[in-house]
């Protein structure tokens, strides 16, 4: 079966990541067209040098280009500001649209939790790579028990984080903390992220505190491992770093500033996620978890479209 | 020492502070030190979760009460000096500044780890904006030589920033490398200059003096140190040194000494003193903030805390990382056993 035409938007390090993984490990799609802005981008020139067609005019450039017509399904890893832009004209052209940017205009979708949820919706929303690490620990406690607070701290090395995270770090921790109520199903979520300069660069560490609802520990720790395990099959170096570690705030409450004493437990899961090394090595793996959950995504909304 | 400068007091207590109380002062203990603070004619006051606006968290502990409840509390009682806020970007946003806004602060301090310093442009943009005195506070300051120090201090300054701090949070610096970095600050920048630091090797008066005789203009301390590690610079002690050298803070000495006396030391329950952890911390170059969360987490698991402690300095992690703390500890306890 011939491989569906994907153009992909952004020629930065989540664009160069993703058009690496589609030419190589995608047996659905194929990346007809990367766009940037500028013409000198290693994104643009790594492309051209895989034979991936290029225009560094922005979605001008692609909108008028003959390859456009034969896209159905298009990428955007450029920023929010710009997809707030993309996203109309992408809609008229009735093109499916997989959003990596934290602009959210479409729901929010992590693979394990609620993939299967969003097929039939044009523009998805993948969060951002620290919810993409962490959602799918919180869901899968909420599934068992009730979740009051979930917390995510993620840590990536300073490499990694190109220009368009720094310009907009507010903007991953508002639109994780989201994703962690909205998808992980926490009824108050927080995140935080920290760069860490170190070298060699450290591997992306996230930790997720559950504060939930009592309920066996055999179980949720049964539910944590089984989901790593689900999302290590699309990101082979995710992984639990150390068992997971409860603390009882049965007899001692949690409190937290509005809204009170909280009973229930509290566990903490330390995680590592090492990438596959497709564009940034393999520190970066809050670029692969990003661009191999965005993979995943594209690929069952365009075979859902095909019915 | 002659100096033409007026130096600007900056009091960390109610907001470094909150490390060593486990973020657990009540309103009315705010109250009554900032009454004092502004007394005895401290310039600035920060007031803050310890981690900076939003710092509320399982990771870092959630405060006895909201952090719009302490900034509208001191403001009231403040009559000359200024209220100011931390916020760490990536920990609290824009959002919460704003709150911080309507609650009636002068002063914002966006602090970043010393690499990192591009992550606060949008904080210290939008904070210049409004009107507000805006500081720049490279953490970690140890870790990085002076020059490249230099260049994200260039950056914050850049961006807008009334002043750049030196924030030596690990309370590592040695003197020579706290004067150097102040003195390259100095020349190099055209905003002010500011030091913060931590008594974890007993050079918390003495490093902020070097900062004042190389050109600070504004320098932190906490009255009876009250901060994370060993705690700040010893405000009351700072100010004592100065008045014999003839520094003229305008801040009144006895002031300062009954309200740690009185005040601030009672609330101690764990000394705040240069003891083994703490002083493991500044020897290991690692986050004051740490110690208590290291503490516990030595309890929890039997280890020993200057294990935890060094082994974190080694594997170099930076402010806000809490949670390695643990993992850490897990590590350290896995080779126990063996």
């Amino acid at each position: 079966m011939a491989k569906t035409k994907a153009a992909i938007l952004g020629s930065g390090n989540i664009g160069t990541d993703l058009m690496i993984k589609l030419q190589e490990r995608s047996q659905v799609l194929e990346p007809a067209m990367v766009v940037g802005i500028d013409p000198d981008s290693e994104g643009l020139s790594l492309a051209r040098r895989r034979g991936v067609k290029t225009t560094h005019r922005g979605l001008q450039g692609l909108l008028e280009d003959e390859v456009f017509e034969e896209v159905e399904i298009v990428f955007d890893a450029t920023s929010a500001a710009a997809h707030l832009e993309h996203a109309p004209i992408l809609k008229r052209e009735n093109k499916i649209v997989v959003d990596l940017t934290p602009a959210a205009v479409g729901p929010f979708v992590v693979p394990v939790a609620n993939l299967e949820e969003h097929v039939d919706v044009s523009n998805v929303n993948m969060v951002t790579c620290g919810g993409q690490a962490t959602i799918p620990v919180v869901w899968a406690v909420s599934q068992l028990t009730k979740v009051y607070y979930a917390e995510i701290v993620a840590s990536i090395a300073s490499k990694s984080a190109g220009p368009g995270t720094r310009a907009n770090i507010d903007e991953f921790t508002v639109t994780t903390a989201r994703g962690i109520e909205e998808v992980g199903g926490a009824e108050q979520g927080k995140a935080i992220i920290i760069l860490n300069p170190a070298e060699p660069p450290l591997i992306m560490r996230d930790t997720v505190h559950v504060f939930f609802e009592e309920a066996p520990r055999e179980e949720v720790m049964a539910a944590i491992e089984e989901v790593v395990a689900q999302v290590a099959e699309y990101v082979p170096g995710y992984r639990l770093v150390q068992p997971p570690v409860f603390e009882s705030h049965l007899t001692e409450p949690l409190f937290i500033p509005g809204r009170g004493e909280l009973r229930g437990t509290r566990v903490t899961v330390l995680l590592e996620v090492e990438g596959a090394g497709d564009y940034l090595p393999a520190y970066a793996g809050n670029l692969d978890i990003m661009t191999a959950a965005a993979q995943r995504m594209g690929e069952l909304l365009v075979e859902a479209s095909k019915g | 020492m002659e100096t033409r400068r007026k130096i600007r007091i900056n009091d960390c207590t109610l907001r470094d502070g909150m490390h060593a109380l486990g973020h657990q002062y009540s309103v009315d203990q705010m109250v009554e030190i900032a009454g004092r603070l502004d007394e005895a004619g401290v310039d600035i006051v920060e007031v803050s979760h310890g981690d900076g606006l939003s710092g509320n968290s399982l990771n870092y502990g959630f405060s006895a009460h909201s952090e719009r409840e302490y900034l509208v509390a001191v403001r009231k009682v403040l009559k000359r000096a200024d209220l100011a806020a931390l916020l760490l970007p990536g920990i609290g946003t824009i959002e919460d500044l704003k709150m911080a806004m309507e609650c009636g602060i002068d002063t914002v301090r966006i602090a970043t780890h010393c690499t990192e310093a591009d992550v606060a442009r949008q904080h210290i943009e939008f904070s210049r904006a409004q009107g507000l005195d805006t500081v720049g506070f490279l953490m970690m300051a140890h870790m990085i030589p002076t020059d490249e120090l230099v260049e994200q201090a260039k950056l914050m300054e850049s961006y807008g920033a009334h002043c750049v701090y030196v924030t030596d949070s690990a309370g590592a610096l040695l003197m020579e490398e706290a004067r150097q970095r102040i003195d390259a600050l100095r020349q190099t920048l055209d905003c002010e200059v500011g030091f913060h630091n931590h008594n974890n090797l007993g050079l918390g008066v003495a490093n902020t003096i070097i900062a004042i005789e190389a050109g600070a203009d504004r320098v932190d301390g906490s009255v009876a140190g009250m901060g994370a590690g060993a705690g700040n610079c010893p405000l009351e002690v700072l100010i004592a040194v100065t008045d014999r050298m003839g520094i003229d803070t305008g801040v009144d000495l006895y002031t300062l000494i009954d309200c740690a006396d009185q005040v601030v030391r009672p609330l101690q329950k764990r000394p705040v003193q240069t003891d083994g952890n703490a002083l493991m911390c500044g020897y290991a170059g690692v986050y004051s903030s740490f110690l208590l969360h290291t503490e516990k987490a030595a309890r929890q698991f039997d280890v020993d805390p200057r294990d935890i402690l060094v082994e974190l300095g080694r594997r170099r992690m930076v402010g806000g990382q809490e949670d390695m703390i643990v993992d850490v500890a897990l590590e350290l306890a896995k080779d126990g056993s063996r």
